[in-house]
């Protein structure tokens, strides 16, 4: 079965190498990621307001296009997917905000839609133990730490995605690969988001902070489903360099390159060029290139 | 009215805590007969369990065990220990109820309480009623002042139950008390009233994923903080953290762990934590003077007599530090604990790298309670407390003549609260009985 397939902004630009990779594996599990038509930004917040509902226009056409294609709907990005999903949930269950928002855009959307996060397509459509069949190059012996960050979590009864103070479901995901799954307590951590535009040295001291943890635990690479997150976990070591000096930076990979490498994708597609900090010598040094 | 229409002034008292204890002390020095049934092996229910009580820092055990020794030799109290009511029949001057008498695996008629097999059982787990950190045989009482002082054998626990060798006890037992083929045996007792008095439990620390899940071993909850706090605990009262056994130099409380948060967990307030987390403090600072408490807080209740002086002395006096704001997270780092709170007074994050943590955790109803009700023909709370038939004027009737309700079975309660409730219980039953002459 092919899935339909929401990028969003990020992955067409800084995260190109999460989209390649992920469509590459896709076709290799033997789905394919049908990319919607004509797809707008998800709006990039959730509104904290509940009256505002100019903000849930975008994630909501997205949503009622999405529908007339097909009955699941899958993302990458840990944001979108949160917008998204979040939407969806508020379509489904308030007919008056419904009712509004389909006057608005001019359809007729009941939030009968699945949405489901690419790993969740891998668990539950999928299954790890079908993934595991599907590895070739096992990442036997890689210390990789399963960053979740928020939005995949939080709020647990509207993401309801996997337990939000200890979830596993990465950790599983890793150690399907092969990896061994470093437990770190910052894995829930909000990195910082959209601090790093007005005040960057708040979503700095983030990074350094889950960085920190992770090294600390034992990590040699960390693993990340966020565009946003790697902005500020991966891209921004050079300024936690500058402030700590003694900081040692450390390879930032979206899950879908890891998975890539498992699969035995070349290493020329998985878009390393794009990773801030360089994750060669890393997988050279563990024998996976 | 009993089988020849005449009503029956004979009460039982279900639970056999300091509630339970007062109603059955009351009802048998004012010339009426009790049962008192308790469903672990010896009475004292939770008050045993604690160190000191607020405000007057009393020894726990030193106030209680006298009640219990005056409840176990009472000529009109009878004891039905390890037992459990089954089903209830009948009405006010006559219920029939039928008691389970569960399997103790001794023959409590001939031992004699010498405690030989309990030094000599080879099997060791941890207490349950120290809270997991002391070890108990797989013989036992549940505390050296156990009344009555009879053990009794946990099958789980048992090697001759499990691999069907040992039999150490029935080797060394002098009197031949030892029975490993005992079943449980039912018994039927007339009554003319009943007073449910079965207490509270606490909501596990294991609920708490913010918290660790009850998974970090030096994050306990207050009862286990009394069994360490106790003379008679685990540590013989020295403050010493489970894990490796140091004495802990920063300890956090966070009060209000369950209780008071309608959207997780339970949206009452559990009324004692206020005053016993500031007891726990103080009591921790007499014995490590070196040490800081700190206690995050929503609110203080310190709604008794002479409890808020008690507050007061600990904060001016004692110099425990109050920091009113919930703790998102807690999570091991090394050997210490990060506790992630705020302080909402100065609207900042606070940090505590703590050696210890202990959680107020909240007064639930035991598991029980419920199935109890509906056998008792009673109502119960969403919660499964007890409910009494009128808030205010009513306090201890149900809607049953004869079944009346005393202690933390209602509600969360302090010791003095309990008991005043079940002297309340037994005025009740003693009122209608002589309605009856």
């Amino acid at each position: 079965m092919d899935y339909l397939y929401f990028p969003g902004c990020t992955l067409y630009t800084k995260a190109k190498n999460f989209d390649q990779t992920a469509r590459n594996c896709s076709l290799l599990l033997g789905f394919e990621l049908k990319e919607l038509s004509n797809w707008t930004c998800c709006g990039a917040t959730f509104p904290l307001a509940t009256d505002n509902l100019m903000a849930l226009l975008p994630p909501a056409r997205i949503l009622a296009n999405a529908r007339e294609k097909g009955t699941v709907l899958t993302t990458l990005c840990a944001v979108c997917f949160n917008v998204i999903k979040r939407t969806n949930r508020l379509i489904q269950g308030d007919g008056e905000k419904r009712e509004k928002i389909n006057n608005f855009i001019e359809k007729n959307y009941q939030g009968d839609l699945r949405v489901l996060h690419y790993l969740e397509i891998l668990k539950q459509e999928i299954g790890f133990s079908q993934l595991k069949e599907k590895v070739k190059k096992p990442l036997t012996g890689l210390r990789a730490a399963p960053y979740y960050g928020c939005m995949l979590l939080r709020p647990f009864e509207e993401m309801a995605f996997d337990d939000k103070e200890r979830p596993t479901l990465f950790e599983e995901f890793l150690e399907t690969l092969g990896a061994k799954a470093v437990e770190f307590p910052y894995k829930i951590e909000c990195c910082g988001s959209f601090q790093s535009v007005g005040s960057p040295e708040v979503a700095t001291e983030c990074a350094y902070k889950i960085l920190g943890s992770a090294i600390k635990s034992g990590a040699e690479v960390i693993v990340s489903t966020c565009p946003m997150c790697t902005f500020n976990i991966d891209h921004k070591q050079s300024d936690i360099k500058q402030k700590y000096l003694d900081f040692k930076p450390i390879p930032v990979l979206y899950f879908t390159q890891l998975l890539g490498i498992a699969m035995g994708l070349d290493y020329q597609t998985l878009g390393f060029e794009q990773n801030a900090v360089d994750p060669l010598p890393l997988l050279k040094e563990k024998g996976l290139l | 009215m009993g089988d020849n229409g005449v009503f029956v002034k004979r009460a039982m008292v279900i639970g056999g805590g300091i509630a339970g204890i007062s109603s059955s002390i009351d009802l048998g020095n004012g010339g009426y007969e009790v049962v008192l049934v308790e469903k672990l092996p010896s009475i004292g229910g939770r008050m045993l369990q604690l160190s000191e009580t607020f405000p007057t820092l009393d020894c726990a055990q030193c106030t209680l065990t006298p009640k219990t020794v005056e409840t176990g030799q009472h000529p009109r109290i009878k004891l039905l220990t390890y037992s459990e009511v089954e089903q209830v029949e009948g009405k006010a001057g006559n219920f029939l109820v039928t008691i389970r008498k569960k399997a103790a695996y001794v023959d409590w008629e001939k031992c004699t309480g010498c405690g030989l097999c309990q030094q000599k059982c080879p099997t060791k787990n941890p207490s349950e009623f120290d809270r997991g950190m002391g070890l108990e045989k797989a013989i036992y009482t549940l505390s050296p002042q156990a009344v009555p002082n009879k053990p009794v054998i946990n099958p789980s626990h048992c090697r001759y139950f499990k691999e069907k060798k040992c039999r150490v006890c029935e080797k060394i037992c002098p009197v031949g008390a030892i029975d490993y083929e005992q079943q449980d045996r039912f018994v039927e007792e007339r009554v003319g009233a009943i007073i449910a008095a079965v207490g509270f439990d606490l909501i596990p620390k294991e609920s708490f994923g913010e918290y660790g899940y009850g998974e970090v071993p030096d994050v306990i909850d207050g009862l286990a903080f009394e069994r360490l706090n106790s003379a008679s605990g685990p540590t013989t009262g020295e403050i010493r953290r489970p894990s490796d056994g140091k004495i802990p130099k920063e300890v956090v409380f966070i009060q209000c762990t369950g209780s008071r948060d309608p959207e997780r967990y339970m949206p009452y307030c559990s009324r004692v934590c206020c005053m016993y987390t500031a007891k726990h403090a103080r009591l921790y600072k007499h014995k490590v003077h070196d040490g800081q408490a700190y206690i995050f807080y929503m609110d203080i209740r310190s709604t008794g007599k002479g409890y808020e002086e008690f507050i007061q002395q600990g904060m001016e006096e004692e110099g425990i530090l109050y920091l009113r704001g919930r703790v998102s997270r807690i999570f091991r780092d090394g050997e210490k604990i990060v506790v992630w709170g705020v302080d909402t007074l100065t609207g900042r994050k606070v940090e505590v790298s703590a050696d210890m943590v202990v959680l107020a955790t909240a007064i639930i109803s035991q598991k029980d309670t419920k199935d109890l009700a509906k056998k008792l023909g009673i109502a119960a709370d969403e919660y499964g407390f007890l409910t009494e038939v009128q808030r205010k004027l009513r306090p201890v009737e149900t809607e049953v003549e004869g079944i009346y309700i005393a202690g933390c079975a209602q509600g969360p309660k302090d010791i003095a609260d309990a008991v005043a409730h079940a002297n309340a219980a037994a005025s009740k039953v003693q009122g209608l009985f002589a309605k009856h002459r």
